[in-house]
């Protein structure tokens, strides 16, 4: 686990009062802690409100005698998001996983009003005494992911369906730029951006433009499976984002970023369970299971498969960091210097391309 | 020759136009009764938990009128259009541009506001509606383009407006780079009218749009001419009914209460610029300003009771982990029902070949 080198202060001071509040005792002992979790898009997604749910089914297993879980799901980050967020607290849900980004600020309005009650926003910045953040180091699976596709590549031509332009994205879109021009410098990373999470149609547009355009390899930052299955039809690569997508395009799937929740979600729960929780920031990496990579296919090539793991492998001891120095941007200039990393703020902040990415971040 | 045809009927009974969304309420609950038997749910505490518990609470009630307040705006000023045959399909993008010039204010002033800010933006966000409702009005008298296809085309573009917005100029400066505004300061924030929930000013605006269209329908000449020209526009013509001009008055007036609507969100329960201002209340408001018989009293039941279609959906998820597109199907068996009972009111459904009418 790692904490983001912001705020650190102010956490240090809300840990320390909820340290000495949570020594009251949660529940009667046959009542089951309730816990709430609110979801951005359908279960059905195959994407990353599934996989949240995942997680979610994981608590349920490891914990079932002890807690009862609730979803909602196709919450919308506007207006309503606050409303099922309260619905939840004020129906007796004591501690309430708010999985999108656009759940922010609504989760910290609500958990002013029930301070008894615990939240976890997932991807937000902003903590209080009783909201602990979270979110996982996804650019470092896209690391390994721009490092087969860097091999496996033929017209040098990358597709990327993006979701939106912020900082997560565009970071990832530059860790997997890194990777694919250090196996191949003539590649270069074509961008579409579809302003959504999950569209399906839209994905699948975004997808058929981006190989009429000469990709020959499809990678995304949206939660359908619609670009595997685009790219299938076509006979091309994909890489398959928050859940292993195989079954949509077997011969299409390279492997996919999978985002794993199970392990957080149950430490969470055990640690409002035995009274230790508290509002931390956690922001895992491979080296703790948060992120993942679905299985290779096996069409790819033994010694792809061996590179592969190798970078994983560097990845997950803290040999490699996905943004090794030196990192050019886009006009040539030296951003990161030889021999330093991105620090975390760097990589929170992420609003340019490095060289190698086609177009202009969207401003 | 079909053996199924429909004959008009000479008069639709006045009594059945009025009693037919009840009659489609009616046959939706019914219909829900079945569906959630099938789905192995016990149907009385499943339509408990979807029609009624959401408003055994002061909080649930206010979240009713927090989500019906946009969509009542909305249809209030469609229906006068679609009285006058004027189609605007476009209150999504207005209800968008309205969130914009309005919240845009609130963000322009950012650090600097007044009392004088929030009335700047009411007027901010009713205008912005307005003009984007002029572009269809213009196209269509200017060079006869369908305000359906436009108006619904410009949905699109204001969506996208709001996304270069939001990932641009209105972006949190201390936001790392996230596509969303600063929250806005307390002087550019409705004022709750009733405390402990968020219901806002704008449920305020919403009665008084209610009030005023009921006025202008039922009492005044632009009324009358509005309704002439819908039932007979050759006969407008003839009594020198100025068709363009209503044709402006109607979208310009759609536009404005949509674009208020849009700015009472983001001053409002949202209390910032985001992507996602509206659930899609442009378009569900053309399913209320039917389902409401185009009437502005209707329309406000028919407001409160799609809103609490939504609120409801999500409760009995919460309560009994019902799926979250029973709300949409709920939407969808309204509808329908109510459209079909329009059918059986206006025609007979006669078997057999037709017969020579003499």
């Amino acid at each position: 686990m790692n904490r983001r080198t912001m705020g650190k202060t102010m956490l240090g001071l809300a840990g320390a009062a909820v340290a000495l509040s949570s020594g009251i005792p949660l529940a009667m002992a046959d009542d089951k802690l309730k816990v709430g979790f609110v979801y951005v898009g359908p279960i059905s997604d195959h994407g990353y409100s599934y996989q949240h749910d995942q997680g979610r089914l994981a608590v349920e297993k490891a914990l079932g005698d002890k807690v009862t879980t609730t979803f909602v799901e196709n919450v919308p980050e506007g207006a309503d998001a606050e409303r099922v967020i309260e619905q939840l607290a004020s129906s007796g849900h004591k501690l309430i996983f708010t999985t999108s980004f656009g759940f922010m600020n609504p989760t910290l309005k609500v958990a002013k009003r029930h301070p008894d009650v615990k939240f976890e926003h997932a991807t937000g910045y902003k903590r209080a005494e009783n909201v602990a953040t979270y979110s996982g180091r996804f650019y470092e699976a896209r690391t390994v992911v721009g490092a087969i596709c860097g091999k496996m590549t033929k017209s040098n031509i990358i597709g990327y369906v993006g979701s939106y332009p912020i900082p997560e994205v565009v970071g990832g879109i530059n860790a997997f730029t890194l990777a694919l021009r250090e196996q191949n410098p003539k590649a270069e990373v074509r961008v579409v951006w579809v302003n959504s999470w999950y569209d399906p149609g839209k994905e699948a547009e975004a997808a058929k433009a981006l190989i009429d355009q000469g990709a020959d390899i499809i990678v995304q930052h949206t939660d359908s499976p619609a670009p595997i299955q685009t790219a299938q039809e076509r006979g091309l690569w994909a890489v398959g984002q928050s859940s292993d997508m195989t079954r949509f395009g077997p011969k299409s799937h390279l492997t996919a970023i999978v985002e794993d929740w199970n392990g957080y979600y149950v430490d969470r729960v055990k640690a409002v369970l035995d009274g230790s929780w508290k509002p931390i920031d956690t922001w895992g990496g491979m080296s703790t299971g948060m992120v993942e990579l679905a299985p290779y296919n096996p069409a790819i090539p033994e010694d792809v498969v061996k590179l592969a793991e190798q970078i994983k492998g560097e990845i997950v001891t803290g040999k490699r960091h996905s943004f090794q120095g030196p990192v050019k941007d886009q006009s040539g200039k030296v951003v990161i210097p030889e021999g330093k990393t991105a620090t975390d703020e760097q990589i929170l902040k992420m609003d340019w391309y490095v060289e190698g990415v086609q177009g202009k971040v969207p401003k | 020759m079909s053996l199924l045809r429909l004959e008009p009927r000479g008069q639709a009974s006045k009594a059945m136009v009025y009693a037919t969304p009840l009659l489609a309420v009616a046959l939706t609950l019914a219909s829900g009764f079945i569906l959630f038997l099938l789905l192995g749910f016990d149907p009385l505490k499943a339509l408990y938990a979807f029609f009624v518990a959401p408003l055994t609470s002061t909080r649930g009630v206010g979240e009713l009128i927090v989500k019906a307040t946009p969509l009542v705006l909305c249809a209030v000023g469609l229906a006068i259009g679609f009285r006058a045959n004027v189609w605007n399909i476009g209150a999504e993008g207005q209800l968008t541009i309205g969130a914009i010039t309005g919240g845009g204010l609130a963000l322009a002033f950012y650090g600097d506001g007044g009392w004088w800010l929030l009335p700047l933006m009411v007027i901010g966000g009713a205008a912005g509606g307005a003009a984007w409702a002029a572009v269809p009005a213009f196209l269509r008298l200017r060079f006869n383009a369908s305000e359906i296809l436009t108006s619904l085309m410009l949905n699109y573009v204001a969506l996208l407006l709001l996304n270069y917005l939001v990932h641009g100029p209105f972006r949190d400066p201390d936001g790392f780079a996230f596509p969303e505004s600063r929250l806005f300061e307390a002087d550019a924030v409705m004022p709750i009218l009733w405390s402990g929930t968020r219901v806002h000013l704008g449920a305020l605006f919403a009665l008084l749009a209610v009030a005023g269209g009921w006025v202008l329908m039922a009492r005044t000449f632009i009324g009358f001419q509005i309704k002439v020209i819908g039932l007979t526009p050759a006969a407008a013509g003839y009594a020198g009914f100025d068709q363009k001009r209503i044709i402006w008055f109607a979208l310009l007036l759609s536009g404005a209460l949509a674009g208020l609507a849009g700015m009472g969100e983001v001053a409002g329960p949202i209390g910032q610029i985001n992507a996602s201002i509206s659930p899609g209340y442009g378009y569900t408001a053309i399913i209320v300003a039917f389902l409401g018989r185009l009437h502005p009293v209707g329309i406000l039941l028919a407001g409160l009771l799609m809103a609490l279609s939504f609120i409801g959906g999500e409760a009995a998820q919460i309560a009994m982990n019902l799926p979250k597109a029973i709300t949409g199907v709920f939407q969808g068996m309204l509808l329908f029902f109510l459209l079909a009972s329009d059918v059986l009111i206006r025609y007979r459904v006669r078997f057999g070949a037709r017969r020579a009418v003499a």
